[in-house]
């Protein structure tokens, strides 16, 4: 365990990513990531929050941003042009997704199924193939009070989830806190949100399906190598099984918030507990504390690197 | 045979224990866990796998560091970032090329034009699905491996599945417990459905999902029932929400009241209606017997 005794330093602000995810949807992930995003700030440093959760994204409903640009995000589809093609095939037998095919003397795309990769653009003989961006989803930045809100929304009915969340990561500095919402779950889009960020919250419920799911999300970020520790939200509702589970495994719980319906009232309305509850800065402080030991371990690493 | 999948859009707002409260309510129904992502039925069902079988869902690169001249050509044309030139030394080269499985998408561009044919390209085995029996009767579900993709592939998988086992066995209803989300596995688990229902919550984050989940059934022109579990933590937006989607001629089937019956009966490993006899199995019951009317072609709301 970390000790608990120091206190958060502005200057050391730059340049720590922190990704708040959870197994199971409906944790309470976006609360904390929002909350946390605004207590920082409170406590003087920079911060952006990047909502990757972008088949629902919920951050901007408690962080209230005042969005200045709104980007569409394309990704390229194959563009055939029928008079140059030859109707090789080679395209077809390239594709691993069924989403260019040559029947006779005919090519024929299938764009909801295309992953992109541009291998049949690369392998046709006849150059006949060029791009074609087709709208994925879009990328709102803007200011959420001195936070700095970036916020990815899919379009209804697509399924290039990893696509979107890697363009919200582009917009991550090194010159401040980053914190990003991850959607739920253990699969790709939750992988393309935390690879390569400096620590993992992973938020969870002490019931059944809460410590089954956070069982998952330990194998995954396990399996990324990621340093990561446990906040359990709503402590108090279930059972002891999770934090059994945590202590069995050695793994940190750097906050517990309890189970409270006043903090279920102030949420379901999307308000920011950390504003309307007293009681809630004490826990988010601690949080701050145990962030502030994870990130002096990850600097150290940063220097022995060096 | 009818399909009936239940989501949530947002997670954690009840739908699993409504699912498996709803495999003690059905008379003759085969059960589908397809949140493959985070699957939990299985721990109130507590399935007894009769059948386990690996779930291909496509195919991965690796490089045969042997071969491998380190030209680089596979990091050239990856649009996936996924050929790192990070690999060990070899009889040719000082460091070669390796491929990242995490970020591999399976394209099997590299594979093609590596030079020194040092790219092996082999099918990946992302997880396994099991047949099984529970007190409710059978079960498919499957177990999608850690940092996996293709889980919309896993879950059109389970579907055929359970749809074979309807025929089999004569049952006449399939029971989904739907993934969450708008992405690729939420549109695996509801297209082609004959309902769909969507648990929700009184909170602005859930209202907010649920609008985004109605307009995806409605793209794939799916029915579409909704029940507002929780209703008494905020009245007042679950008003609300009753009157939204009404605007859009979707029916309210079910009010659920916020009941910590809900969790005791998940630690207990029970459904509801096994767990306790309160009202709130009351109101389960008349939120199934809605569903199954509608199920049945009538009309409902
Ligand atoms: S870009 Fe890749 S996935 Fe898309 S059609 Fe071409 S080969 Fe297929
Ligand atoms: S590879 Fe090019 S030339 Fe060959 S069939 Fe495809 S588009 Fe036509
Ligand atoms: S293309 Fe083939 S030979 Fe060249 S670096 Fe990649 S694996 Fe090695
Ligand atoms: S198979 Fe495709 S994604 Fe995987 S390493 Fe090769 S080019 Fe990249």
């Amino acid at each position: 365990m970390f000790s608990r005794t120091l206190v958060w330093v502005p200057e050391m602000s730059d340049n720590f990513t922190i990704a708040v995810a959870s197994g199971k949807g409906g944790t309470g992930k976006t609360t904390i990531a929002a909350n946390l995003a605004s207590y920082l700030t409170e406590a003087g440093e920079n911060v952006r929050y990047l909502d990757c959760d972008v088949e629902e994204p919920n951050g901007h409903i408690f962080l209230k941003a005042n969005i200045t640009t709104v980007e569409n995000i394309t990704v390229d589809v194959p563009q055939v042009d029928l008079d140059k093609c030859t109707a090789c095939g080679k395209c077809g037998e390239i594709c691993q997704f069924g989403a260019i095919v040559c029947i006779k003397e005919h090519v024929m795309t299938f764009e909801p199924l295309c992953h992109s990769c541009g291998g049949c653009r690369r392998i046709c003989p006849a150059d006949a193939i060029g791009k074609k961006p087709v709208e994925i989803g879009r990328i709102s930045v803007g200011k959420a009070g001195k936070i700095d809100f970036v916020t990815g929304k899919l379009r209804i009915g697509n399924v290039r989830t990893p696509s979107l969340i890697k363009q919200v990561k582009k917009h991550i500095t090194d010159d401040c806190i980053s914190i990003i919402d991850v959607p739920p779950g253990t699969s790709c889009p939750v992988v393309e949100a935390i690879r390569g960020v400096d620590f993992v919250l992973l938020v969870t419920e002490p019931t059944p399906f809460g410590l089954n799911d956070l069982k998952l999300a330990v194998g995954l970020v396990r399996q990324l190598g990621l340093p990561f520790a446990v906040i359990i939200n709503r402590h108090g509702i279930g059972d002891e099984r999770v934090e059994q589970y945590c202590q069995s495994e050695d793994i940190d719980i750097a906050m517990k918030l309890p189970d409270d319906r006043k903090i279920a009232e102030v949420y379901s309305s999307g308000g920011m507990i950390v504003d309307l509850l007293h009681q809630c800065k004490k826990h988010f402080a601690e949080l701050l504390d145990y962030l502030e030991c994870a990130k002096e371990k990850l600097n150290e690493k940063r220097r022995l690197r060096i | 045979m009818k399909e009936l999948v239940v989501i949530s859009g947002k997670g954690g707002t009840g739908k699993t224990s409504i699912v498996a409260a709803f495999a003690s309510l059905a008379e003759n129904a085969v059960l589908a866990d397809c949140d493959v992502d985070a699957a939990d039925l299985h721990l109130i069902l507590a399935p007894d796998i009769k059948q386990r079988n690996d779930f291909i869902g496509g195919k991965r690169a690796s490089v045969i560091t042997e071969k491998c001249i380190g030209c680089g050509k596979c990091a050239q044309v990856c649009n996936f970032d996924a050929a790192v030139f990070d690999g060990p030394v070899n009889d040719l080269v000082r460091k070669t090329y390796k491929i990242d499985p995490v970020a591999c998408e399976g394209c099997g561009v590299c594979v093609h034009f590596c030079p020194a044919d040092a790219i092996e390209f082999k099918d990946a085995v992302n997880g396994q699905w099991f047949i099984s029996d529970t007190r409710f009767g059978p079960m498919v579900h499957a177990e999608l491996g850690i940092a996996e993709e293709n889980s919309g592939k896993l879950v059109s998988l389970i579907r055929k599945q359970a749809k074979q086992i309807a025929a089999q066995h004569n049952k006449d209803l399939i029971i989904v417990d739907g993934s969450p989300g708008i992405g690729c596995p939420v549109i695996a688990s509801i297209t082609a459905a004959d309902l769909v229902l969507v648990v929700t919550e009184p909170t602005v984050s859930a209202q907010h999902d649920l609008e985004r989940v109605i307009e995806l059934a409605g793209h794939f022109k799916i029915p579409t029932l909704v029940c507002i579990n929780k209703y008494d933590i905020n009245r007042k937006m679950a008003a609300e929400i009753a009157r939204k989607i009404d605007n859009r001629n979707i029916a309210v089937v079910g009010r659920i009241p916020y009941d910590t019956t809900v969790t005791k009966a998940q630690i207990a490993g029970q459904s509801i209606i096994e767990y306790s006899n309160n009202g709130l199995s009351e109101q389960i019951k008349s939120l199934w017997l809605a569903v199954s009317e509608r199920l049945a072609g009538k009309e409902v709301g």
